[in-house]
């Protein structure tokens, strides 16, 4: 699958919720009682469409959903899986809790802040192509060591398979 | 059968017995192999007579708790003429846990059919999956087998011509451990923070969007289609020792094994096979040193206690610990386990919904005090006081994740006390380097 949108802190806020994506959202509105219930999936598709969830897309989703861009906030940032800034073209995720840690998962981390160029978590390498960020239980602990990129779900990664692995995001 | 690998002879392979068979996961396929009869049996019955059969198979919540699912189902109010809902927990974010993540993936359908019965029984006409954000894989196999499952008339305004109303909506989760917990689950789906509720008032009474609801694990509602297939005294006769443990149970099996993977065992298969034949053992060379059983949140276990241990609920808890989910993490000798209960805190200070101090609190200072051990700069003080915040960590908040991150560190201090020893007198070298 190929990388998210590119956006950028400064740029302004293009709405998200017209045509087929304002569409799809009120398909949703009849399987929830509420439309507050549908925040979390408006939150996914301003994701999918922008890469990240920037304010004024929080405030947008806010006026769509009738609730208050605070309160939009205040969930967004409960989750983990949703990107307050820019990340990386490719975003990866990389188990390192117990059970993939006994399995070398540390390794697997290194392994990628190098070949990423990235050399720290959260940070993006210098061409912008990859973020490494470090995930808690990724639900896959008998296929250590599993790694995300961007939607792509990798198992039993080891240091040795992750630059055959990065060639194929360019 | 523990996929990737082909069953073994002490497998009894009922919701696995597909796994890895890509056929199962069309609805043709399903029905070819014996799916959707239950379902069509379930529609001819009344609610009452469903949670009856449940009832007697005595099958238990296999999200953890064990609660008896028949009788957790009984607990919705009848007639009160308003709408009910089924939330079914596909969160599985417990680390050691990966079973119901291969349910989605390979036999969609059984999870479905599994829903739409327990709708049915509870008087929903509406189930929610939540299915945590990370599963992108299962969400797409499941986002398919709905849809064919309303083609097909599975689903839907008349469910096989029997007049009746059932539809499935799939959400998925965005990150967050603790929405795995019934209440932040329900406040998560009504699009809020996945912040714990005090109970009571239970689900049954007042659940998602205050109306009454049942919420099932994914591998309780998979087994419910076999059980009105093949009837409750089969599924009763599942059973090696304690008759308040039947079935199956599918087991997670990771961490130092030669073979790892989903092993489906009838209740109160003795430990020691799965571990040693159905999982091959330890690496050449190695010796078991340490099992948590039921995923990360239960008592770590040490060899000599997993020796005669049954795997049910009361043979776990029998032996020091508790089957829980049962993801087991298998430990070897090369194991440190002050570093691993550190990793384990850590989950849990992350993890954290932070609404009750003991819990945001304990968990943060529990993971600081053992990173300062494995510095090298531990105080001869420090597990007298672990012991004492894992002690107010326990049975005072909320929801039981703070009881969770006390589980290892207390088990772990009392087991394997001489390695805490060795970072505090500096007999081991410093494991990380910071504190
Ligand atoms: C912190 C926490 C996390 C939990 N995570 C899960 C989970 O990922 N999946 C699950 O099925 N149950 C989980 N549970 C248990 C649920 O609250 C609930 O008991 C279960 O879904 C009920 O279904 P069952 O009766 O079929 O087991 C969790 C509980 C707690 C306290
Ligand atoms: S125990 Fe922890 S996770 Fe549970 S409700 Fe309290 S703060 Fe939140
Ligand atoms: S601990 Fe890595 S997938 Fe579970």
């Amino acid at each position: 699958m190929s990388g998210t949108t590119h956006g950028h802190a400064d740029a302004p806020h293009q709405a998200v919720f017209t045509g087929r994506v304002l569409a799809r959202l009120e398909a949703l509105f009849p399987q929830y009682p509420t439309k507050q219930a549908c925040l979390l999936p408006a939150l996914w598709m301003v994701q999918e469409e922008r890469g990240w969830i920037s304010e004024p897309a929080m405030a947008e989703v806010a006026e769509v959903l009738g609730l208050t861009p605070a309160y939009v906030k205040g969930v967004v940032t409960f989750y983990t899986m949703y990107h307050t800034h820019p990340v990386g073209r490719h975003f990866i995720q990389v188990c390192t809790t117990s059970p993939c840690n006994l399995c070398g998962a540390e390794a697997v981390m290194e392994a990628l802040l190098r070949e990423t160029g990235c050399g720290e978590l959260g940070a993006t390498s210098p061409d912008g192509r990859f973020t490494v960020s470090e995930v808690e239980c990724l639900g896959a602990c008998g296929f250590a060591t599993p790694i995300m990129i961007n939607d792509d779900f990798i198992e039993s990664v080891t240091p040795e398979r992750v630059a055959g692995i990065l060639q194929g995001y360019k | 059968m523990g996929y990737p690998h082909p069953a073994h002879p002490k497998e009894t392979p009922v919701l696995s017995k597909h796994f890895g068979d890509a056929g199962a996961r069309t609805f043709d396929g399903w029905v070819q192999r014996g799916g959707y009869a239950a379902l069509r049996k379930a529609l001819g019955m009344t609610p009452d007579a469903i949670i009856e059969e449940v009832k007697g198979s005595g099958l238990r919540g296999r999200g953890g708790a064990g609660f008896p699912t028949g009788l957790k189902w009984s607990f919705m109010p009848k007639g009160d003429g308003k709408p009910h809902y089924l939330v079914c927990n596909a969160d599985e974010s417990e680390p050691g846990t990966f079973k119901d993540r291969e349910i989605m993936r390979w036999t969609p359908h059984q999870l479905i059919e599994g829903c739409a019965i327990a709708a049915y029984a509870i008087g929903a006409e509406r189930c929610y999956i939540y299915i945590r954000g990370e599963f992108t894989e299962p969400l797409r196999v499941m986002t398919a087998a709905v849809a064919e499952a309303y083609a097909k008339g599975a689903l839907g305004a008349d469910v096989f011509g029997s007049g009746k109303r059932i539809d499935i909506v799939l959400h998925r989760g965005a990150g967050a451990y603790i929405c795995g917990e019934e209440t932040a689950m329900m406040n998560s789906i009504e699009g809020r923070r996945g912040n714990p509720r005090i109970k009571p008032p239970f689900p049954a009474q007042a659940g998602l969007f205050a109306l009454p609801t049942t919420i099932n694990n994914v591998e309780t509602l998979a087994s419910v289609s076999h059980i009105l297939n093949r009837g409750a005294e089969w599924y009763k006769g599942l059973c090696l020792s304690n008759p308040k443990s039947t079935g199956t149970k599918l087991i997670s099996v990771c961490g130092h094994v030669q073979r790892p993977g989903n092993y489906e065992v009838t209740m109160g298969t003795p430990m020691k096979d799965l571990i040693f034949d159905m999982c091959g053992g330890m690496k050449p060379g190695r010796t078991l040193k340490a099992v948590i059983p039921g995923g990360s949140s239960v008592p770590i276990m040490t060899a000599a206690e997993t020796e005669d241990c049954l795997l049910d609920y009361e043979g776990v808890v029998a032996r020091g610990s508790m089957l829980g989910s049962a993801g087991m993490i298998v430990m070897d000798d090369s194991t440190d386990m002050v570093y691993q209960i550190w990793r384990l805190a850590r989950f849990y200070a992350h993890e954290s919904c932070a609404q009750c101090t003991q819990c945001r609190e304990g968990t943060a200072w529990t993971t600081k005090i053992l990173e300062r051990i494995l510095a090298g700069k531990g105080k001869a003080s420090d597990l007298d006081l672990l012991l004492s915040l894992s002690e107010n960590m326990t049975g005072k908040t909320i929801c039981v994740l703070s009881d969770s991150c006390a589980a290892p560190i207390v088990s772990g201090i009392a087991k394997f006390r001489s390695e805490f020893d060795a970072y505090l007198s500096g007999a081991r070298q410093p494991a990380l380097a910071m504190a």
